[in-house]
């Protein structure tokens, strides 16, 4: 009896620490950054940089406030080249939780805004694309507009979806 | 006979050392209240700047900055118009803006533009330091770290340090880069035009937050009255006396981060030593640009800029926000 009590009590630990752990995992820093090649003429060109919260401003200072508002938790960053050529940073920004994710993509929006099919929800111009789904929210955004931008851009966010 | 491209690459690494040093003693005040009375901003523009490439072109950059220094010094050659600007023999320091990232920092061409002349106005490579917070914001505008004496340098101020004493002038209360305080005896404003998400605009003033330790504890209340009260720091107040503003590209909303479904080509520098009536010209141009595309004025959109304002005020005394009172000159 006192045996199957101590067993009953085990399973439930490691259950709870299974269940923080996974929670931690959703919030933490996951690897979202395709590596090179696995993307279609997509390089991964710098380390994944991470910002707690209280440090983002080191990254975006003065855009910082708005994320903070909408409860980020962590924020990851790489660098990306299309082709050898086309230069473009990948942004990915874990939230508190779905609705922070959704108030920063609903925030800024324009008129010529083209809705894509991404994650939850997802916008593209010529030259960024932003989705989000759950409580991550991705911005790709590429420093120059050229012929295919959109479409690599668009393949690229694919491939940072899948791993989320 | 060096070409321009080499004479460029040799000056962004210091190996052209060009001329003695300035005949001058001082750098003569020429806008500011002078034979008009009024703060004197000059808006030069080239429409045909940027071409059909997403970077502009070098030489045409050179000419817009020579022509926008000609009218404002009123002298015709740039070296004169130069040498009227900077001091004899001080260290120049030009604070650029790559907060942004590479999509809308400070360009490279025009950082170049400036070493260039700087060093025919007689300005050793070595007193030529070219600055902002980090290698990441300095490569943002295209730029590698040097601390080689004998060329111009390039660096953060992670590598300079902060004040330990912090210096406090009304709301701020902040450890100053010790490029400014200890290194440069004049600092050559090089900003970036953009749509702030905070301040509404970040030009000429908001720049200096980029030479304090701690930037983000000084963004509450839209950034007013920050931004003004940095700038009323006597050292901030007393070095940095002239802006060149970058004016080529810009974001119009979603800044200060490069938004390029946003970006916009106003092919412009705005030059003034009075911050004020510079960030004040480049609000209206801001402004201009957002009603052109249907978005609300600034004030609207819940973040007005204030601080211009708050700077012309009687307290902080930084220059004039009253256009009867600025004179601008469109080149």
């Amino acid at each position: 009896m006192f045996r199957t009590r101590k067993w009953t009590l085990a399973v439930a630990v490691l259950a709870m620490a299974a269940a923080v752990a996974g929670t931690g995992c959703k919030k933490g820093n996951v690897n979202a950054f395709p590596t090179s090649g696995s993307v279609s003429g997509w390089e991964k060109t710098s380390d994944t940089r991470v910002f707690a919260a209280k440090d983002l401003w080191q990254y975006i200072d003065g855009d910082a406030e708005q994320y903070i508002s909408a409860g980020v938790v962590s924020t990851s960053t790489s660098d990306y080249k299309y082709q050898g050529q086309l230069e473009a940073v990948v942004d990915v920004y874990t939230m508190g939780n779905a609705a922070g994710a959704r108030k920063i993509l609903e925030t800024g929006q324009t008129s010529d805004a083209k809705a894509i099919q991404l994650g939850d929800a997802g916008v593209a111009y010529a030259q960024s694309v932003t989705f989000r789904k759950g409580p991550y929210l991705v911005r790709i955004v590429a420093y120059e507009s050229t012929p295919g931008a959109a479409q690599a851009l668009q393949a690229l966010a694919h491939g940072v979806e899948a791993k989320l | 006979m060096k070409s321009r491209r080499e004479f460029l690459q040799a000056a962004a690494t210091g190996a052209v050392l060009l001329g003695s040093q300035s005949k001058l003693g001082l750098a003569r005040v020429v806008g500011q209240h002078g034979e008009t009375g009024k703060s004197k901003v000059v808006i030069a523009r080239d429409p045909a700047l940027h071409g059909q490439s997403a970077q502009p072109d070098e030489q045409r950059v050179l000419n817009l900055l020579d022509r926008a220094m000609a009218s404002y010094t009123g002298r015709e050659k740039p070296i004169e118009a130069w040498k009227h600007i900077v001091p004899q023999g001080q260290v120049i320091g030009l604070k650029v803006n790559g907060l942004g990232g590479k999509g809308i920092s400070t360009h490279k061409a025009l950082i170049l533009a400036i070493c260039e002349r700087l060093q025919q106005a007689g300005v050793k490579p070595g007193n030529i330091v070219v600055w902002d917070r980090n290698p990441r914001d300095l490569a943002a505008c295209g730029l590698m770290v040097n601390t080689d004496p004998s060329k111009v340098r390039c660096f953060g101020s992670d590598v300079s340090g902060f004040e330990e004493q912090p210096v406090a002038w009304g709301s701020v209360n902040v450890n100053l880069s010790k490029i400014l305080t200890r290194e440069c005896g004049m600092v050559i404003n090089l900003p970036i035009l953009k749509d702030h998400d905070q301040a509404g605009l970040t030009f000429s003033m908001k720049n200096m937050y980029g030479v304090v330790k701690r930037p983000d504890q000084l963004h509450h209340g839209g950034c007013n009255p920050g931004v003004a009260d940095l700038n009323r720091i006597p050292v901030v107040r007393e070095k940095v006396r002239f802006t060149i503003g970058d004016a080529m590209s810009s974001v119009y909303q979603g800044g200060p981060g490069f938004r390029p479904e946003h970006l916009w080509y106003p092919n412009a520098l705005i030059v003034g030593e009075d911050r004020v009536a510079v960030d004040h010209t480049a609000w209206q141009m801001l402004e201009r640009k957002r009603a052109e595309v249907g978005l609300p004025t600034l004030a609207a959109a819940g973040r007005p800029t204030s601080y211009i304002a708050t700077a012309a005020d009687a307290a902080h005394g930084l220059g004039v926000n009253d256009p009867q009172r600025i004179h601008l000159l469109e080149v």
